[in-house]
């Protein structure tokens, strides 16, 4: 199952300049893995060692946001987009418990 | 029809209007607040003017003293106007890519603008007040992202009005600035009918933001922490400029002339209404479409429109 990522301008250094790339995985979890397998540089970017999505990370599958879905086990289709945004002031998130900047 | 003593007093109480005529599913009706009907000409109204009294009658406040305060717009057009009429000073940290009748509200009342870079989206102008703000100690700092007054205002005004104009909500949908409206209402709302599911909308913030060196630059606002918005929402979803733009344009075919953010929150709340069989989806209109006319909206080209949204803050 491969899905195309699109890539947030402040990540796409650590993929050679590329604005869209594509993974393989059947879950959101599964995709960003084998992004960082593919990109090193994107490695501990987006997921944190323990597992969980960075604080300041919104990861969306066809604009939905996935921490209010099944975080990082909801299921990518080959048809599916994911989006990866940083939090900013305007659009913002966060995972439960944790404290802002 | 009452006699108003102060304008301040014309602020809540906004009208609710059924625009199930533009939803995609019949049996999902779509109500919209038009919090546009406020003085000031946003919602923001309701959160200058709680921030302000709680400042006030916690003694943060003294007659003449100046504020400073980071907003994309309506936060500080809310309170440069109650701070005219309270005899205040306002200093906003406002982005250089704001609409340019944005600006030019803030200098109708009377605020003294400090310009943060573009780039860098709201959270160059927040980091930037934040700075003035240490410099500063003589100034009062309400501070929108952090302040409990912001979701209070909705919690006492926003949600009841809604709850009482529409006990039946099944859906509540608002834009996520920060947080506040969501928070508030959506607390309330759930305190009444737990039932009730609560919708986030944003615009795709972040691909906007091109000033961000890294994701630790990344920000979210305390309240929503605080407030616990990430166990409050149900949903969160992106709907992006053109998607925001055309529900925009659709609005005015029931009548609705509102601004930008507007056609993004009615845009999610048609989503909504396509994924549920049945039910009432509440949705905000934060602001009318007068601040937005420069970005011929309505009347340009949807390609050109687009494209010029992409520059601007419109949340």
């Amino acid at each position: 199952m491969s899905v195309t990522v699109h890539l947030p301008t402040v990540l796409r250094a650590h993929a050679g300049g590329a604005k869209d790339v594509t993974a393989d995985g059947t879950t959101v979890g599964e995709v960003l893995t084998s992004l960082a397998a593919e990109y090193p540089g994107l490695s501990g970017q987006v997921i944190n060692g323990d597992g969980t999505l960075h604080k300041f990370v919104n990861v969306y599958v066809n604009d939905d946001d996935v921490r209010y879905m099944s975080a990082l086990d909801t299921p990518v289709t080959d048809s599916d987009e994911v989006s990866i945004l940083p939090a900013v002031a305007g659009g913002a998130t966060d995972l439960p418990g944790t404290r802002p900047a | 029809m009452t006699a108003y003593s102060s304008v301040l007093d014309l602020i809540g109480n906004t009208p609710l209007v059924d625009i199930t005529a533009l939803s995609p599913n019949p049996d999902a009706r779509i109500l919209i607040k038009l919090e546009g009907q406020n003085p000031g000409g946003s919602v923001k109204d309701r959160i200058a003017l709680s921030m302000i009294e709680q400042a006030e009658s916690d003694g943060r406040l003294s007659p003449g003293q100046t504020l400073i305060e980071p907003t994309s717009g309506n936060t500080g057009i809310g309170m440069a106007m109650v701070c005219k009429l309270k005899g205040y000073r306002l200093t906003v940290v406002l982005p250089s890519n704001v609409s340019p009748e944005r600006r030019q509200l803030l200098e109708v009342w009377g605020a003294e603008i400090i310009e943060s870079p573009g780039a860098e989206g709201s959270n160059g102008a927040v980091k930037m007040a934040r700075g003035l703000a240490a410099d500063h100690p003589e100034w009062a700092f309400l501070y929108q992202y952090a302040n409990p007054a912001n979701p209070q205002a909705h919690y006492r005004g926003t949600g009841p009005e809604i709850w009482r104009d529409c006990p039946e909500i099944t859906h509540f949908v608002a834009g996520l600035g920060t947080s506040g409206t969501l928070l508030g209402c959506g607390r309330y709302l759930k305190e009444q009918n737990p039932d009730v599911k609560i919708w986030a909308i944003e615009p795709p913030a972040g691909e906007m933001v091109d000033g961000l060196r890294n994701l630790d630059d990344g920000y979210i606002p305390p309240i929503f922490v605080d407030g616990g918005g990430a166990e409050l929402l149900d949903g969160k979803r992106i709907v992006r400029p053109r998607e925001s733009i055309e529900w925009t344009r659709r609005l005015t075919d029931v009548g609705i002339f509102a601004g930008i953010s507007s056609g993004a929150a009615v845009a999610g709340a048609a989503k909504c209404a396509e994924s549920i069989e049945r039910g009432t989806i509440v949705v905000v209109s934060a602001d009318g479409g007068w601040k937005y006319l420069s970005t011929g909206a309505w009347t340009d080209d949807l390609d050109v429109v687009e494209k010029r949204a992409q520059e601007i803050i419109y949340f």
